[in-house]
């Protein structure tokens, strides 16, 4: 099933990215950042799916760890990942767009800190499983069911603690040509977000069925 | 002997005459501990798990004591099992493990009267008194564990798993580290909880001793069963012939 | 008391008894606290005075550096001689062992930060003895906060390979909040005019905070205890 939508949909997100680049050159050129502005349509898709992966991942992790089930072990791995990958995207265009903006490559903004500080506890999370040795599946369902637990934490205390960044209400306010862009953007980072769970869940499951088969050879 | 006279401070509903493998397997990834292990051991009877070392006997016992889960298979008490009797199980289930489990830092006493008490054993501190006069370490109760040699911890360590009276006994290599006497009365202990019906799995590399009290034998041997036996003979020997022929698929005798 | 209370109540006894016996966790820790006052101070310190808000900063990467170690330190002792699963062999409501663990540790956090906090009004002129109550509160609710999490994570690391350096690198992401709310609430307080309302609403989400992962523990410790 999932194996035949697999082409269609990576498709369809190769096709929006194609696209991406004629749509976002059309959009109205931003007067006061020229354009560095142009980041934004890779920028807030990109921490979009970060912050969708890391809900899939703690979903995941709390129905392996409650219910036991490796199926969904499987799917918080592969949204682990890429929520780190994501998140780096976003570490990266983020200071270029700063550097123009603030002034700054880096600065201890709310949202910054905050999915910095997520960013960290997905990278944790791949740091267990990747050497704390045979059975840290299980422990690293608990951190990332702390990770989710802890957002609204952090989204509070670096709130307080403070806040530069522009706010999200920004995209309503945006002329029809930017938001259609954004829009487009949004769609196909989240077909390439499916894609890549597919093709990430598919080949843990390959390897789990790898796994018995060495099993039942053993017999 | 106290054994039989103990009172048994869990409810009678949890109890069970038999220790069931039944076609239990346990893989670490793609690495098998234990494939297919089918075995019994029922109530008045010593069973011996032996084996070279990696054979899968400690994971056996670990998987008999509920600190692992089998993969495949099940491990029953009785006619139940683990999941379904519950944590009060636990509480029906001695274990000597190859590890001792004291506090070094805690004396023998404190470390008896700790678990008891952790055990909800009423008279803890009275039944670790007597524990510790049977295991003749009176002169040295008051003293921290860690500066006891390997043999004299072995026995503070027996009688904290014999303490509330379980009705199954795991021990793992109870023989390393004591001396002849030591070993003797090691023996008659385990006869008497034979007598007292309790169900007993060891695992041991002393053939002697093994011989001298273990009514039945399970050869493990990559993870599987190799031969179970009650057959005479010598021990060593049948080991040795075991160890030579391939393994019986199933593992049933 | 009930059976989980009581349970609680042994756990943290016999680590209190182990460590009043060998004195090594109290020490050590409350030694490398000072030490890292100490590199610290070589950081912030200009013409003789601290930087502005460096005392409250100090005070708790102190606390939590050296709660760190303490954490590593009480499991390891329950590795040592694998006693841990001797632990969850007793036939008793495994959360309660955390609870007891976690007692144990606030309880060894606590007589640090004694010295600790002292030490840093001390030696930066901060007025931590100004308002008590709301410091006491905010030491308090942070250390159970950071010691509810690490008391989970170190327990579950027991039976992981680089379990050393792996505490604290999953403990510190998750942490953050505790370690932003004690270092904001305590520097609203050491300000020339102190701004109790702040401290106030850290205090609160301090509070949020210990119900939140406590809770979160008590649920995961049994799951993640099980192989």
């Amino acid at each position: 099933m999932t194996q035949r939508l697999f082409l269609p949909v990576i498709a369809v997100a190769m096709l929006l990215f194609a696209g991406a680049p004629v749509l976002i050159a059309w959009a109205p050129y931003e007067s006061t950042m020229g354009l560095v502005q142009k980041i934004f349509y890779f920028h807030v898709p990109s921490w979009v799916m970060m912050f969708l992966s890391a809900f899939v991942c703690g979903v995941g992790s709390a129905i392996y760890l409650f219910k036991g089930r490796a199926a969904a072990d499987r799917v918080a791995v592969a949204a682990a990942e890429l929520a780190v990958v994501f998140g780096l995207i976003g570490l990266v265009t983020g200071p270029l767009w700063a550097r123009k903006a603030w002034g700054v490559w880096w600065q201890w903004d709310a949202r910054l800190t905050m999915a910095l500080v997520l960013w960290m506890i997905f990278v944790a999370y791949l740091l267990l499983r990747e050497y704390g040795g045979p059975g840290s599946e299980k422990l690293a369902a608990g951190v990332a069911l702390f990770g989710m637990a802890n957002v609204p934490f952090v989204y509070w205390s670096v709130n307080v603690w403070r806040t530069i960044h522009p706010t999200t209400n920004v995209v309503p306010t945006l002329v029809p040509g930017m938001r259609g862009a954004l829009w487009w953007s949004l769609v196909a980072f989240l077909l390439l977000f499916t894609a890549a769970m597919m093709a990430r869940v598919r080949l843990e499951g390959q390897r789990a069925a790898l796994d018995q088969v060495y099993r039942d050879l053993d017999d | 002997m106290s054994v039989s006279s103990a009172t048994i401070g869990q409810a009678p509903s949890v109890d069970f005459d038999r220790l069931v493998f039944d076609d239990v397997s346990r893989y670490f990834g793609r690495r098998r501990a234990l494939a297919h292990v089918s075995f019994e051991s029922g109530a008045g009877e010593i069973v011996g798990l032996l084996g070279p070392n990696g054979a899968g006997k400690s994971t056996a016992l670990a998987l008999a004591a509920t600190t692992l889960q089998a993969s495949s298979g099940q491990v029953c008490y009785g006619s139940r099992s683990a999941a379904q009797l519950g944590s009060a199980l636990r509480g029906r289930i001695g274990v000597l493990a190859h590890e001792l489990q004291l506090y070094p830092e805690l004396t023998a006493r404190e470390n008896l009267e700790f678990f008891g008490a952790l055990y909800g054993l009423d008279r803890a501190a009275e039944r670790s008194a007597d524990a510790l006069a049977r295991a003749g370490l009176d002169a040295r109760a008051d003293d921290p564990v860690g500066g006891f040699s390997r043999g004299m911890r072995q026995r503070v360590a027996l009688e904290r798993a014999l303490l509330h009276d379980p009705t199954l006994l795991l021990l793992d290599e109870p023989f390393t580290g004591l001396d002849e006497a030591s070993a003797e009365a090691l023996i008659e202990r385990l006869r008497s909880l034979k007598a007292a019906g309790r169900i007993v799995l060891l695992t041991t590399h002393d053939f002697e001793n093994a011989e001298a009290v273990v009514d039945r034998v399970v050869l493990l041997k990559a993870g599987r069963v190799a031969a179970m036996d009650s057959s005479t003979g010598s021990l060593r020997d049948r080991y040795r012939h075991a160890m030579r022929v391939e393994a019986v698929p199933g593992g049933t005798a | 008391m009930t059976r989980f209370a009581r349970v609680a109540w042994l756990v943290m006894r016999k680590d209190l008894t182990v460590e009043a016996r060998s004195r090594e966790l109290l020490l050590t820790t409350l030694f490398f606290a000072v030490s890292t006052v100490l590199v610290f101070a070589f950081g912030f310190v200009r013409d003789g005075r601290a930087v502005e808000d460096a005392a409250a900063g100090i005070l708790w990467i102190a606390i939590a550096f050296a709660g760190t170690l303490a954490l590593g330190r009480t499991f390891e002792r329950e590795r040592y001689h694998d006693v841990l699963h001797a632990l969850l062999l007793a036939p008793v409501d495994r959360p309660a062992i955390y609870v007891g663990k976690l007692l144990g540790i606030v309880a060894l956090m606590t007589t640090v930060e004694l010295v600790v906090v002292p030490l840093v009004a001390l030696l930066f002129q901060a007025g931590l003895f100004r308002y008590p109550l709301h410091v006491a509160a905010l030491l308090g609710l942070g250390t159970t906060g950071f010691a509810a999490v690490g008391t989970l994570f170190a327990a579950m690391l027991v039976r992981a390979r680089s379990r050393d350096v792996l505490l604290p690198v999953l403990l510190y992401p998750v942490t953050i909040p505790v370690i932003i709310a004690g270092v904001r609430g305590t520097a609203a307080l050491l300000q020339p005019e102190a701004d109790l309302a702040m401290a106030g609403a850290w205090i609160g989400m301090l509070v949020f905070f210990d119900v939140v992962f406590i809770t979160l523990s008590l649920w995961t410790f049994e799951p993640v205890m099980t192989e």
